[in-house]
């Protein structure tokens, strides 16, 4: 039996969405960098039938283990199309459930996957001036709060992928 | 699909000679050493009998060797038999996590611990261990060659000192023993670990060469077993397979050897032309099966299964392949930050790797690199 369930696998062996969006209406930046992985998320936002915005396009660049780069594929091809309300609440045990067998210490890279597209949604909230809510706020408050962390103790690292992203 | 094994560090396959040899030790010849009677003393012929293989081989006495259960244990009863609170041991920056764990757990007994650093090759300076030795210094612990980067330690000048110095000096040998000679007299070296399962037998057997006069405490108190040093009844059919596991090596390391040489040469030099690599450990200073490799902005464990998707077996000391999700300490002791060990490669040949299977790794890899640098969000900022 291999390590990674037959779904991780597939969404390993050919991610979906991988990529940028030019001017992304919205984007979600996280690392975890103590075990290396960083999630850059884009997102294009649309409107369905009934006016309720969507994610029109969704794309998405990870450097990181076998399970990072699935679950960040799986996740996006479970929101796109779907309204902002909608993938908001897609939780990481979703993202687990799904994959049917997830060694117990890469749980943490599903969370990863889930807090880069509350960033990028929160990034969007933000920059129409929406309302956001003190959940969704604590929420923003805990990813900003590992980032800090593991800047502090890798910080020569973080600092070295600004400046590459400068560039 | 391909079944490439490119993992012997990690452990190797039983070789079909030393099968053949340790079947009836499993069942006609199933004696206990200790027993009076023709089957225990069947038994115990046989262990003795493998104990003088395996004490010549490194030019020891047999009285000088101990079987245990592995390498760890092996480790485990130096460290512990011999650091007792309120000595002081020295151990290098790259040990093997079960000397490096001894030796943590030792500091909570009250025992002071030195970590010696290495170069950005991974070698010791025997200068540091000559510095390093204080008065209530008992033991000195230095792997021979790094299991993870396969630099060779200078143990002959190190054991010098230690003599010197009247310190007890430890090595791990078990990625050395059976690929380079031995001699524990010629590089003064007072105590030995090796392993049964990296020379192609079976698990389940260590050996610790404790030179004459040299009393560790035990670490398993038991039925008077190899000398009162290690209760448990001997494994005699792993015992015997480590014997004959170790007179294959005798016969066929110089020409296995030479082998290897120059497969590592054609595996180094075809990994040193994908675009953003770099070798990892000594250029010139290491055991001839085991290449380490980074790639830049790569990360390994996602290396290590895609390879596995196209059948070939590796390894990695990138964090996200080990429980603790922290990178490699040997990477990170030879000057290398974190995102630089993550993408570490390890291949490590052995008896039964053929030129084809370097070949192929060599065909498959370059892809691979590529596209996981694709998916990475820094293939437009590093550019090659």
């Amino acid at each position: 039996m291999a390590l990674y369930s037959k779904e991780v696998l597939k969404h390993f062996k050919s991610p979906q969405n991988v990529g940028k969006i030019k001017n992304p209406d919205a984007l979600g930046k996280v690392g975890n960098l103590t075990c290396g992985d960083v999630m850059y998320l884009y997102l294009k936002i649309g409107k369905n039938k009934s006016g309720k915005e969507i994610i029109k396009d969704i794309k998405f660049e990870t450097f990181g283990c076998t399970v990072a780069i699935a679950n960040t594929s799986l996740l996006t091809t479970m929101v796109k199309g779907k309204t902002l309300e909608t993938a908001l609440k897609v939780t990481k045990d979703d993202l687990v459930k799904k994959f049917k067998n997830v060694p117990l210490i890469k749980v943490h890279c599903s969370l990863l996957a889930i807090d880069a597209l509350s960033e990028a949604i929160y990034d969007y909230f933000k920059k129409k001036g929406r309302k956001i809510t003190s959940e969704f706020e604590a929420k923003h408050k805990r990813a900003e709060k590992v980032g800090r962390e593991l800047h502090h103790r890798h910080a020569d690292v973080v600092e070295l992928e600004e400046e590459l992203h400068k560039k | 699909m391909k079944s490439i094994y490119l993992d012997y560090a990690a452990t190797t396959p039983l070789d079909k000679k030393v099968l053949k040899v340790i079947e009836p030790y499993f069942s006609r010849k199933f004696g206990n050493t200790m027993s009076l009677h023709l089957f225990g003393q069947e038994a115990k012929t046989a262990i003795e009998n493998s104990r003088k293989i395996v004490a010549s081989f490194i030019n020891a006495g047999a009285n000088e060797i101990i079987f245990t259960g592995s390498a760890t244990e092996s480790n485990n009863f130096v460290l512990k038999g011999l650091g007792l609170p309120g000595k002081h041991i020295v151990i290098s920056s790259i040990e093997h996590p079960c000397i490096d764990e001894s030796a943590r757990w030792l500091e909570k007994q009250g025992v002071k611990v030195t970590r010696l650093p290495v170069d950005k090759h991974g070698m010791i300076n025997p200068e540091d261990v000559k510095k390093a030795i204080r008065p209530e210094t008992i033991l000195v612990s230095v792997i021979h060659a790094s299991n993870e980067i396969g630099t060779i330690q200078p143990i002959a000048e190190i054991g010098k000192i230690c003599r010197e110095k009247h310190v007890y000096f430890h090595t791990d040998a078990v990625q050395s023993f059976g690929k380079i000679p031995i001699d524990v007299k010629k590089l003064n070296i007072d105590l030995l670990t090796a392993s049964s399962h990296k020379i192609y037998g079976p698990k389940g057997a260590g050996l610790l060469y404790i030179r004459e006069g040299i009393k560790p405490v035990p670490l398993l108190h038991g039925g008077g077993q190899e000398n009162g040093l290690r209760g448990s009844t001997v494994n005699v059919p792993a015992v015997v397979g480590f014997a004959k596991a170790v007179e294959i090596c005798k016969v066929g390391m110089a020409k296995e050897s030479k082998r290897f040489n120059k497969l590592r040469e054609k595996l180094v030099k075809g990994l040193l032309k994908i675009k953003g690599s770099h070798l990892n450990g000594s250029p010139k200073n290491s055991v001839p099966n085991i290449v380490n490799v980074r790639f830049d902005f790569v990360e390994g464990e996602s290396l290590i299964i895609q390879l596995d998707l196209h059948g070939i077996a590796c390894s990695t000391g990138s964090a996200c392949s080990s429980a603790s999700l922290e990178p490699s300490h040997v990477l990170m002791a030879t000057g290398l930050k974190p995102q630089e060990a993550h993408g570490s490669l390890r291949v490590s040949l052995g008896r039964f790797t053929k030129e084809t299977d370097i070949d192929y790794l060599l065909r498959i890899l370059p892809g691979i690199v590529e596209n996981l640098r694709k998916i990475s969000p820094f293939k437009n900022s590093y550019k090659f």
